[in-house]
């Protein structure tokens, strides 16, 4: 038996520009390029921020001229509109750059090894950075992220649990009061924590009174986010689950939960991620320490965000130089744990 | 002898759960019904700490422009607390963050949606994501250091050239620290909410409509304004007020960067304003009796507004999501 060997055919794209169409293109653009710099050295404007804004607006002018040359009026308009897009875009694009690179050489400088084994009880923010270290401050935001994820999680996931398996009378409602709370301002979740835990009850400010505060932030992200993968749960499975004579609670624990269970853990990490930068409810609710506190439910409790904001306040060169490596610590923890969640999340949902 | 096997006993048919699914639908009811609880229990608690400032004060609390308590020599303590200047910044801050965060959102989701390719528009969404991941006191230092020198020169080429307009002028070139900046730092950090939602809503516009004005012969930018626009516009109105909300509520970005002065300033300009968040960290650290629950009471004022400002925009939002569908 014969086989034809039919060689692939490569895909075309025939709306794609061919050189020559770009390269009218290009032309303007380094037209536009010599021009900016023309009428910054002849004009008393200056500085790179000059630069770019003239780049910006003799480029856009000149692309969108010559299309409004070559197709008519709505072209220029059309062609105007996606410069000014894409420049929004990247005028959002730029602040994170920005933030991180500050962030890397700033902090860079202040790391050495004795960070993490040191804390401040014998050091002063003022001292150089060499002295003392963050080792209270790591502790504090590890006690803090685990048991607020023992409260959340569990809280976050049940109720998303009865946002889209029960869909009882109330669901609706819920679902508007999730969205509520979760744009409850931190600040008056550590507020609430104060009035009503630190007042009343034997529970003083400890990492047990900042998880509970923290806790309010993070059930709504929970929430929302298992919510979402639970939905994305195909229907067959629950209906298989129930023709095969199971119950409502096996189905759930049996099939959906683990058929979800990627992304549900990107729910708790995105979770994690939401508060572990939180400061303004700590500063009402754990106390600030500087020395290592390995009790959660007594003594007051340090954590990596207060001590970026002590150093801040103080306002020396060392105690900045402080700031600085602590919130890059943090940035480091953040990305992370955005990173695990990108993974988990990427992943499809299994459905064998 | 083999005895005839007797006819099964008919099988109970009923739609009764079982106790484990009576259990599990209890349990599962009783977790959904929790954050109504603690919602509920965080307006009561705030409310009653403040109590007795609000009966002190009256509707004065949300007018008066001074906190102030002085005790005279014969040890009477007088309590002049109102938040009035505070809410007056917060909202001109909010505004300031919404003017400038709104388009520059609006713009990049429009990119996102319409424009981008596939791999640069993976990329963004990443990005995006990341910056409502930061930690606000990272925005805080970060807009203290790096934002701020440029805002200030911004600023006074706002003040050189459009003075004449009253909310760009100020009593002396004083830029640093002023509203302007702190509604620049608020700008970038609502611009992830209202990034998302508004892509969310954009993404819902009917394929059909958009595809019949493309058949008609429109530009794309022709096709966003005709049928984009009017279809998603509410819905970024709800976008933007639940930036609003998180821009109401910051508390720890905006101290870093703001000069907070007890004074109303309508001059965006000038160095000098406040929010009432970041007025609550201000004054906690030497407030002690009655002052303490002024600051409860203004975290109760604060909370009000913020529920009421993201309960008006989860309706919008939602309203615009179904009409799509």
């Amino acid at each position: 038996m014969t086989t034809t060997n039919i060689a692939p055919v490569a895909p075309t794209k025939p709306w794609a520009p061919t050189p020559a169409e770009v390269l009218p293109s290009i032309l303007l653009l380094i037209g536009a390029a010599v021009a900016t710099y023309v009428i910054v050295a002849i004009t008393p404007m200056k500085g790179k921020l000059a630069y770019a804004f003239l780049f910006f607006v003799l480029g856009t002018a000149f692309i969108a001229g010559r299309n409004g040359l070559l197709r008519g009026r709505s072209a220029l308009v059309d062609s105007l509109a996606s410069s000014i897009a894409f420049t929004g875009a990247a005028l959002v694009f730029l602040p994170v750059v920005s933030i991180l690179w500050t962030t890397v050489s700033n902090g860079v400088k202040g790391l050495h090894w004795t960070l993490f084994t040191e804390t401040m009880f014998t050091a002063s923010f003022s001292d150089p950075i060499s002295k003392g270290g963050l080792l209270h401050a790591l502790v504090g935001t590890l006690y803090l992220i685990f048991i607020s994820m023992v409260i959340s999680v569990p809280m976050g996931v049940l109720t998303a649990l009865y946002l889209t398996e029960i869909k009882g009378p109330g669901s609706g409602f819920i679902q508007f009061v999730v969205q509520a709370m979760s744009g409850v301002p931190s600040v008056v979740a550590g507020l609430f924590i104060f009035a009503s835990l630190i007042i009343a009850t034997p529970i003083k400010a400890s990492a047990i009174a900042g998880a509970f505060a923290l806790s309010i932030l993070m059930i709504p992200t929970v929430t929302r986010t298992s919510q979402e993968v639970l939905l994305l749960v195909p229907n067959d499975l629950r209906e298989a689950g129930q023709a095969l004579g199971a119950t409502q609670w096996k189905t759930v624990a049996t099939i959906v939960v683990p058929a979800a269970r990627n992304g549900l853990l990107t729910a708790v990490i995105l979770g994690v991620a939401r508060i572990a930068g939180e400061t303004a409810p700590l500063l009402f609710t754990i106390g600030g320490s500087d020395n290592l506190n390995w009790n959660p439910f007594k003594n007051y409790q340090g954590a990596l965000p207060v001590y970026v904001w002590k150093g801040l306040l103080l306002g020396t060169p060392e105690s900045i130089q402080r700031a600085w490596t602590g919130i890059l610590v943090l940035l480091v923890l953040v990305l992370v744990l955005f990173v695990l969640a990108r993974v988990f999340g990427g992943r499809r949902i299994k459905t064998k | 002898m083999i005895e005839k096997p007797s006819a099964p006993a008919p099988r109970e048919i009923t739609t009764k759960p079982r106790l484990s699914d009576r259990i599990f639908r209890g349990t599962v009811t009783g977790f959904g019904m929790l954050s109504l609880v603690i919602l509920t229990l965080i307006g009561l608690f705030l409310a009653l700490r403040g109590f007795q400032t609000f009966r002190h004060e009256g509707f004065h609390f949300l007018t008066g422009v001074k906190w102030e308590s002085v005790t005279s020599e014969s040890g009477v303590i007088t309590n002049n607390f109102g938040v009035g200047a505070m809410l007056i910044g917060t909202v001109l801050i909010a505004t300031v963050a919404l003017v400038v965060g709104v388009p520059l959102s609006v713009l990049c989701a429009l990119y996102l949606t319409f424009y981008a390719p596939e791999r640069i528009k993976k990329i963004m969404v990443s990005v995006v994501d990341l910056m409502a991941a930061f930690p606000s006191i990272l925005y805080g230092l970060w807009g203290f250091f790096v934002l701020m020198p440029m805002v200030q020169y911004w600023a006074g080429l706002l003040f050189k050239y459009l003075r004449w307009i009253p909310v760009f002028n100020a009593p002396q070139p004083f830029f640093e620290r002023s509203p302007f900046v702190a509604g620049m730092v608020l700008a970038i950090m609502i611009i992830p909410i209202v990034t998302s939602v508004s892509r969310e809503i954009f993404a819902q516009t009917p394929l059909d409509r958009i595809q019949a004005a493309y058949a008609l012969g429109a530009t794309r930018w022709g096709m966003i304004k005709t049928v984009v626009f009017p279809f998603g516009s509410s819905g970024v109105v709800g976008g933007a007020m639940l930036g609003l909300g998180r821009a109401f509520g910051e508390t720890v970005a905006v101290f870093t960067v703001l000069n907070i002065v007890f004074k109303v300033n309508l001059h965006i300009l000038y160095g000098s304003g406040g929010n009432v968040a970041s007025m609550i960290i201000l004054k906690w650290g030497e407030a002690v009796g009655d002052e303490t629950k002024a600051l409860l009471a203004a975290g109760f004022i604060l909370f009000v507004l913020t529920l009421l400002v993201n309960m008006a925009a989860n309706t919008i939002v939602k309203r615009t999501m179904k009409s799509g569908k």
